[in-house]
């Protein structure tokens, strides 16, 4: 697993800028609005300042633009229309090439490498209306292999600057990689870049497997698997390979496992026989405290990100509903009321929302509403949309959407809470249960 | 029942051909006819508890309530096992694709434990059963319509031990 430990130590540097920087930028874009025009940005090749850093140079330009136009704020300006390129990093762009080609914001950058294996990547926003910076330019600086990282970084601080909110480009995906027919599905977890680079495998096909999440610290996962015969949860350390069963000695079944948001605790559910309740289990004593008592189907329990509340799905009332509880356990209050059932109840990271699956005529929905379930908005409909997870921010969500049929099978999505965006992550085979990291460090 | 134990007991009843079954990888891949020419299946065999009795019991949509055709093949299993009392059972609870994988893991226990609290109340000693949820994890008919989802939503009963009786 060295790919992951090389990912770390991203050095960002302020760099000094040339010109007055604009305090609040002319481009803005309100991620909440309900009309979004998107910004035209240009992203010219990045200079190259040595000549190892001649392939990179187009490479992470390429990159950044990707992650800008995905989001569905921003529109490319295919390098074919630029009339000119940026060849100097430390020259003032001449805005009128930007301009003839309708470019309202550019990026000009520039990439370096050392003997050593580091590489250094500089970058500049501009308003090219207002022939001004956008923020000072940056620079990062890490090993050529975490070149992508670097790119997102990048992406990131534009996105930020410009919408007002955190990037979420510098982030993993963990989730099921499916092969193989519908009665006989093959299952193994995968990591990647949010984006769908990078992929590694983390376990062989020999064993279902279930829903992975990522630890706060993005290093360690918890997921459910088959391979000691009953659906058991099991830690795993992604940097040394280690796995360990979380309980023991044990004949019930566990799922749905997830972490608090201090990493200290995992909130899950346990399966004995007809009834099936949440337990949270200490990682350091492996003490387990049962949470509900219902007599009913308790499972995907979810911390808030304070760590004081755990939202979940019960059959308690009869069909599945979400309810909210102390972290402690004890009386729940159901929050949702709309008809249908509902599951998978996620807490977002700005801790104002919860994403669900819906279920109602037949028919799948990924869907977010306040804490309260009030302002329930159902964002996709298909025949099966199940599993949200957030971005990062909170602005987008990743689910697998799965057709019918002898041939089904799942994909990954992602969409923006505001139902706009619906995009597919390509990977190399079927894919399901994504659980998205924080941003990493 | 050990987990372990279970496991190796189940791998040698898979090595035995029990496609039939319909048992964890059952369904999918076609396999030989073990019954000898002359036809009568023997009753002892794995063949006949699978298909004569039958190993198969289905459930109404969101539900784990055993309905009068099932409890009528509960019993036949019942009174099979009661006849071979070395056999140990592994019952399997399988939900249809119309819910979310976590929440049918816990409804596919919910089934597996109807049908084992029912053989227990019909004197099968508890030490001789074990349960196991597949939820909507391995369907057995892959259309996406009620009459695939029909014979989804099940429970399994898979016969191990004896084997020297096979």
């Amino acid at each position: 697993m060295n790919a992951l430990k090389t990912l770390l130590g991203v050095v960002l540097v302020m760099l000094a800028s040339f010109a007055q920087a604009q305090d609040r930028p002319t481009i803005e874009i309100d991620v909440t609005g309900g009309n979004i025009q998107p910004v035209k940005v240009a992203v010219p090749q990045f200079v190259a300042e040595t000549s190892g850093a001649q392939r990179l140079s187009g490479d992470i330009a390429a990159v950044v633009q990707s992650d800008l136009v995905s989001t569905g704020l921003f529109q490319e300006i295919p390098g074919t229309a630029f009339i000119a390129g940026v060849t100097n990093f430390n020259a003032q762009p001449v805005f009128s090439d930007w301009a003839v080609v309708n470019a309202e914001a550019l990026v000009t950058g520039a990439v370096s490498t050392s003997g050593d294996g580091r590489l250094v990547v500089k970058f500049r926003l501009f308003d090219v209306d207002a022939q001004l910076p956008i923020g000072d330019g940056v620079q990062y600086s890490g090993t050529q292999a975490s070149w992508r990282r670097m790119a997102h970084k990048v992406a990131d601080t534009i996105y930020s600057r410009i919408t007002g909110e955190s990037g979420y480009f510098d982030s993993r995906i963990v989730f099921v990689s499916e092969t193989g027919p519908k009665n006989d599905r093959r299952k193994r977890l995968a990591v990647m870049d949010y984006d769908g680079a990078n992929l590694q495998y983390l376990t062989d096909d020999n064993s279902i497997v279930l829903a992975p999440r990522f630890a706060p610290n993005t290093r360690d996962i918890i997921y459910t698997s088959y391979e000691s015969g009953l659906p058991q949860v099991f830690l795993l350390n992604m940097e040394t390979g280690r796995r360990s069963q979380l309980l023991e000695n044990t004949t019930n079944m566990a799922t749905a496992p997830r972490f608090s948001p201090d990493g200290s605790k995992v909130v899950m559910s346990i399966i004995d026989g007809s009834n099936t309740d949440i337990y949270q289990v200490d990682l350091n004593t492996r003490q387990r405290t049962r949470l509900t008592n219902s007599g009913g189907i308790d499972t995907t329990p979810s911390y808030s990100p304070d760590g004081t509340q755990i939202v979940f799905a019960s059959d308690r009332g009869g069909s599945q509903q979400l309810y909210i509880m102390s972290a402690s356990g004890g009386e729940a209050r159901r929050i949702s009321a709309g008809g249908g059932s509902y599951g998978t109840p996620v807490w977002s990271p700005r801790g104002d929302m919860i994403a669900f699956t819906k279920i109602k005529g037949g028919r799948f929905h990924i869907g977010v509403m306040r804490t309260d379930g009030s302002r329930e908005n159902l964002l996709t409909a298909s025949f099966i949309d199940e599993a949200p997870t957030w971005s990062p921010n909170g602005r987008v969500l990743m689910f697998f959407r799965e057709t019918p049929g002898a041939n089904g099978a799942p994909q990954l999505y992602s969409v923006d809470l505001t139902g706009r965006n619906l995009r597919r992550i390509d990977t190399p085979s079927f894919a399901s249960d994504p659980d998205w990291s924080g941003v990493l460090r | 029942m050990g987990l372990r134990k279970t496991g190796l007991a189940l791998a040698a009843v898979l090595a035995l051909g029990a496609c039939q079954n319909g048992g964890i990888f059952g369904g999918g891949r076609g396999g030989t006819d073990q019954t000898p020419g002359s036809g009568a299946i023997e009753e002892s065999s794995l063949e006949y508890f699978n298909t004569t009795i039958g190993d198969t019991v289905l459930f109404p949509v969101n539900e784990a309530t055993l309905t009068p055709e099932a409890k009528a093949i509960l019993d036949k299993q019942v009174a099979w096992l009661n006849q071979y009392p070395d056999r140990t059972i592994v019952i399997e609870g399988h939900a249809d694709e119309q819910g979310t994988r976590e929440y049918n893991l816990a409804l596919g226990a919910r089934r597996a434990a109807a049908v084992r609290n029912y053989m227990v109340a019909a004197g099968l000693l508890e030490t001789r059963l074990s349960i196991i949820s597949y939820g909507k994890e391995r369907p057995i008919a892959l259309c996406s319509t009620e009459a695939c989802w029909s014979k989804n939503r099940r429970a399994v009963t898979v016969v191990a031990g004896g084997l020297g009786n096979v």
